[in-house]
């Protein structure tokens, strides 16, 4: 006989517990430290930084330790304790023409100002699988060179000095940066909360978008005009100072593609661009990000709007992991009730439909 | 470290103020979805996070909070949303629907009658009534505005067509107060009277869509429908099993894989309080002895 079911608080903690003791696994083998997820595993703490939006290793390594490696998951903790922070403004914009370039490359000239700076990257590595790091292994010391003092503009500038592309157009300075966390998103959407959205976008999602901008649904025709590693100046202006007040430094990638031309019999023809940005080295989403940005500008530059990746309401309302995990995941929790009122209503039917086709032949044997 | 710190029923009292906003906003407009900037909540979004926010905003420290999932206060989720605010609050928490001053629901209204001075706060997957009709927000809002609702009515006619009856049997579309069409929340269709006139004021939060929209107490909601095919409620024939109750709710329990079934209140605050008072039902154990003869 059916007995109520009690005890389920006991249930959920002894799944705690378990869930605890899983995490930990064999007891034997030592224990992984917030510094070496930070250290060794630091581009998976950019992402959650990134995707979390929280510029914080620490938190973000501790994230990824509870959440046994599962990043979505991790980025979920981060973005919940982001959400109970107060919010004092909005920083001065980040100048990243004078980042400490950490590496640097553009696909559209051969050389730049400043020169091409590969930095650590796995490009041009071969996928072999390394049995010496299996092993544990110390690698050789880079190689060390004296900083170039020279200067390293970015490459959009340099081609909009002639006006071979659209100039990026300027916020005014005592404009309100919106904020899709704060107000409630509508649409359309001003291009500051697209890139918001697409900056805390889950990187997978913009990559398959990305993807099918390049295989022609929404092609926009793009170069790497240049992608940028390195670390820029913060600064807030304090009000009782009255001037801007260094924070730090953070550490950002930036994408800026070149897009295929666009004019008017009133407009010469000119490149457009596509935007990426993100905490920590993220190559892959801010190129994906950059992409998406651009198809996302269909309207605005008057382009046919016939692919998923141009379709605002489409992209910013699925891009964001944290939501669509829980509401993916919530299926797990019961749903007997809503259940249940399917299958009176399937029942009741079905049973029509029997009585209705016994008659049937009864009607026709009539006849 | 930053090591976290919380608020009074976790949220802080900015985000607070931002919330009763948006239900005062809710309030006076009954049916319309007021959009609010929902926040990241320490539960997953699709599990209550809009329920939990309105819940925190309104939640004084003489609250007495009931939460139930599927009408019962011992399903896991709404275990562990009483132990949130428990343990945020500290607030004195209750499975008796009649105690309770804030009752947050997903998927239930409880069947003892609500009564003035009460919040019930329901949790809501998709708010808008129209989106499995109209994929865009863009578009909704703006057939809201008109009151633009024949597609709905068509769909319901389409149902009668296709299956002879509209064939919605949970989050099953009203219309409140002569003017917005409103989804219930995947309540059963079973559930939707109870909408009506209800003394207690309704609040539905939809966290990952960031909208909250309300029932003030003593509104018109009309469940929609044609004259000749009204709105029939709809329950099985049987009494509940435990308790004997021929007027609430059950689940189907699947007892053995040779088709054997029972049929329990959903409601489990409402079955307990009625075999506490001596109901029994065709499954249930020998009534107490003190009741026996009750």
């Amino acid at each position: 006989m059916y007995v109520a079911v009690k005890g389920g608080e006991r249930a959920i903690e002894n799944a705690h517990r378990l869930l605890a003791h899983e995490r930990r696994g064999d007891r034997d083998v030592p224990e992984v430290s917030i510094a070496q997820i930070s250290e060794q595993l630091s581009l998976g703490v950019d992402r959650v930084m990134a995707e979390g939006s929280l510029y914080d290793r620490e938190l973000a390594a501790l994230a990824i330790k509870q959440s046994r490696g599962d990043l979505i998951e991790a980025i979920f903790l981060v973005r919940a304790f982001r959400a109970t922070l107060p919010r004092f403004g909005a920083t001065e914009p980040v100048d990243t023409g004078e980042m400490q370039v950490r590496r640097r490359i553009s696909s559209t000239f051969k050389d730049i100002p400043g020169g091409q700076i590969l930095g650590p990257t796995f490009d041009y590595t071969h996928r072999l699988l390394d049995p010496q790091l299996a092993e544990g292994f110390a690698p050789e010391g880079p190689m060390v060179g004296d900083a170039s003092g020279a200067a390293t503009p970015r490459v959009t500038d340099i081609l909009g000095r002639d006006g071979l592309i659209e100039p990026s157009p300027q916020g005014r300075a005592d404009a309100i940066v919106g904020d899709l966390t704060r107000e409630p998103l509508d649409f359309p959407a001003e291009r500051d909360l697209r890139l918001q959205n697409l900056a805390r976008a889950d990187e997978g999602f913009l990559l398959a978008l990305g993807y099918s901008t390049q295989r022609g649904y929404g092609r926009n025709h793009p170069f790497a005009g240049e992608i940028r590693f390195g670390e820029v100046e913060v600064e807030f202006m304090a009000e009782d100072a009255g001037f801007a007040v260094p924070l730090g430094s953070i550490t950002l990638t930036e994408c800026q593609m070149v897009n295929q031309f666009k004019g008017s019999a009133t407009e010469a023809p000119c490149f457009t661009r596509g935007y990426g940005l993100a905490f920590g080295q993220s190559e892959r989403k801010t190129m994906s990000m950059a992409l998406v940005d651009r198809s996302l500008r269909a309207r605005e530059l008057g382009e046919e709007l016939i692919a998923p990746a141009q379709d605002e309401e489409f992209v910013m309302s699925h891009s964001d992991n944290v939501q669509a995990t829980g509401f993916v995941e919530h299926l797990k929790l019961p749903h007997y009730v809503d259940f249940q009122s399917e299958l009176g209503l399937l029942r009741k039917l079905r049973k029509e439909f029997a009585d209705a086709t016994a008659a049937a032949p009864m009607r026709e044997a009539a006849e | 470290m930053n090591a976290p710190s919380y608020n009074f029923a976790y949220l802080d009292e900015q985000t607070k103020r931002m919330i009763r906003r948006a239900i005062l906003k809710a309030i006076a407009t009954p049916g319309y979805q007021v959009p609010f900037a929902s926040r990241e909540m320490p539960m997953p979004y699709g599990w209550g996070t809009g329920g939990v926010q309105v819940t925190a905003a309104i939640l004084g420290p003489d609250d007495v909070l009931k939460v139930i999932d599927q009408g019962s206060d011992d399903t896991t989720n709404a275990i562990s949303i009483r132990k949130f605010f428990g343990k945020t609050a500290g607030v004195a928490t209750t499975t008796s629907t009649a105690e309770a001053t804030v009752i947050q629901t997903r998927h239930r209204i409880p069947e003892a009658p609500l009564h003035g001075g009460q919040v019930l706060v329901y949790q809501v997957p998709i708010p808008e009534p129209l989106r499995f009709l109209e994929p865009r927000e863009t578009e909704t809002r703006r057939m809201h505005a008109l009151g633009e609702y024949g597609l709905m009515h068509v769909k319901l006619y389409e149902d009668i067509a296709r299956f002879g009856h509209i064939a919605t049997s949970y989050a099953y579309p009203v219309k409140v107060n002569a003017r917005y069409v409103m989804d219930p929340s995947p309540t059963p269709k079973f559930d939707n009277p109870k909408m009506d006139n209800c003394p207690a004021l309704q609040l539905f939060g939809a966290g990952r869509e960031k909208r909250i929209y309300a029932i003030p107490p003593h509104t018109n909601v009309v469940s929609l429908d044609f004259e000749d095919h009204p709105f029939a409620r709809y329950r099985f024939d049987a009494p509940c099993a435990l308790c004997g109750a021929g007027d609430s709710y059950l689940d189907e329990i699947v007892t053995d894989d040779k088709g054997g079934r029972m049929f329990v209140c959903s409601d489990t605050d409402y079955c307990e309080t009625r075999q506490a008072a001596g109901h029994r039902g065709s499954e249930s154990a020998a009534p107490h002895r003190e009741v026996a003869h009750g």
